[in-house]
């Protein structure tokens, strides 16, 4: 189902519809909240705490200011730092910065996906260095451009191409 | 602006992390809307992200999902209302057990009837079996008697009423062919208790007696009809009464009929 077909349902109150909603997406915010929020109890508070803000807020969601995911992805991602907020992380963002989400894949007793992501694990463990970080700060944890040059040491102009050409990679792989 | 530069520039990539200013965002949203090669470009991109975020996603309790539809009230259209259904089914198994148990009893008592049906009749033809064997045994013994009483080549004496018992008589078929004797009795009254008829042949010249036989079981023998011993050759024929088992020689005072030959 795509984004299209899914917001017809949400907006029609389909019955049906939160659990597509849930299908397609809980996977991928939930991996994001996790590199963020490490203990598993919390990313499921925090993956809870999304889809009833997703949910409730659905009627804000403009599709001319950005896709349906990115919404999303940012609901997650600010709900996530606000938990580690109220823990008492001063800096939160540097202490993300120590590890990335390749972490996630080492504690491999943890992951949903052991048989179907296999293969997509494998290539992320092949993945150049300078990709894992990029996609990591950018889209995992949620960095500008400015403060993902920062963290790389890289001129700010070449961050953009560097990521695409990274997720050039992982399209090929995945033949998309 | 050229839509292959734009693509290559990577801002399509930003624009899905969601890394991009607002302003940013709303151009590259009415750009996928203008070029529709721009938008494939995007979702693709999406679709390769979400697949690499999902395929590593830690396992989450099976409940989460479903505590979050709770805490949304989603669950709701859920309950199937089954009461009025269940109702009307055990109703119906109810009603189904009973006529079952009614039906059983009603059977039962059936095969309780035909089985005392049965062993009455089995009863009965062993009643009428043993009657008919009965019959055919008397039929036997009377076709017997006949046969004896009318062979032509039987010498018969009439033996008639003495002092002691003058309304009796007897009768002495004597086949001097196959030399059998048969005492027809039914004109002697039934013996008393532990006394018997005893049955004489006797030769008169001078009158010697010998014994020829006992007319036992007198009461069961319908016919009255006794075979005894062969005689020999007697001038005349005696029964008297005598102690059960019989005497060696005949009482003289219980003569019941005498008949010569």
């Amino acid at each position: 189902m795509s984004q299209d077909e899914l917001l017809v349902l949400i907006y029609k109150k389909d019955e049906k519809a939160f659990t597509y909603l849930y299908d397609m997406y809980a996977k991928s915010l939930f991996s994001v909240i996790s590199v963020l929020v490490k203990n598993t109890e919390e990313a499921e508070d925090v993956l809870q705490e999304v889809f009833i803000k997703i949910w409730k807020n659905i009627e804000s969601y403009n599709e001319s200011k950005g896709r349906f995911y990115t919404w999303i992805l940012n609901i997650a991602r600010n709900t996530a730092i606000d938990k580690l907020r109220s823990k008492n992380f001063n800096n939160s963002q540097k202490n993300l910065a120590a590890d990335n989400f390749v972490n996630l894949l080492e504690d491999s007793n943890k992951l949903v996906n052991k048989v179907d992501g296999i293969g997509i694990q494998e290539f992320i463990k092949r993945l150049k260095p300078k990709c894992i970080q990029i996609i990591d700060l950018l889209f995992f944890k949620g960095y500008t451009q400015q403060e993902a040059a920062e963290e790389l040491e890289i001129p700010l102009g070449t961050v953009k191409t560097h990521n695409r050409n990274c997720i050039n990679d992982l399209r090929n792989y995945l033949k998309v | 602006m050229d839509t292959k530069e734009y693509i290559e520039s990577g801002i399509l990539e930003l624009y899905v992390y969601g890394s991009l200013t607002e302003a940013e965002s709303a151009e590259v949203a009415a750009m996928a809307k203008k070029h529709p090669e721009i938008n494939a470009e995007i979702i693709a991109i999406e679709k390769s992200i979400i697949s690499l975020s999902s395929s590593f996603s830690p396992f989450q309790s099976v409940e989460n999902y479903t505590k979050i539809k709770e805490k949304l009230g989603l669950n709701e259209t859920e309950v199937i209302p089954m009461t009025p259904k269940k109702n009307w089914a055990a109703f119906i198994g109810w009603a189904a057990a009973i006529l079952l148990l009614v039906g059983i009893g009603f059977q039962y008592t059936q095969l309780e009837q035909s089985n005392t049906q049965v062993v009455n009749t089995t009863n009965e033809k062993a009643k009428i079996e043993k009657e008919l064997k009965e019959l055919a045994i008397k039929k036997v013994a009377v076709e017997t008697t006949l046969a004896v009483i009318k062979d032509d080549k039987n010498t018969v004496v009439a033996l008639g009423g003495q002092t002691v018992a003058p309304e009796s008589s007897a009768k002495i078929y004597w086949n001097k062919e196959t030399q059998k004797v048969y005492v027809d009795a039914s004109g002697l009254p039934e013996p008393p208790k532990g006394m018997v008829y005893q049955v004489w042949a006797l030769k008169l010249n001078p009158l010697t007696p010998t014994s020829i036989g006992l007319l036992d079981n007198f009461d069961t023998n319908d016919q009255r009809f006794f075979a005894v011993s062969n005689t020999g050759d007697a001038q005349a024929f005696g029964i008297t009464l005598e102690p059960a088992g019989g005497s060696l020689t005949p009482t003289m005072e219980q003569l019941y009929t005498l008949g010569k030959v």
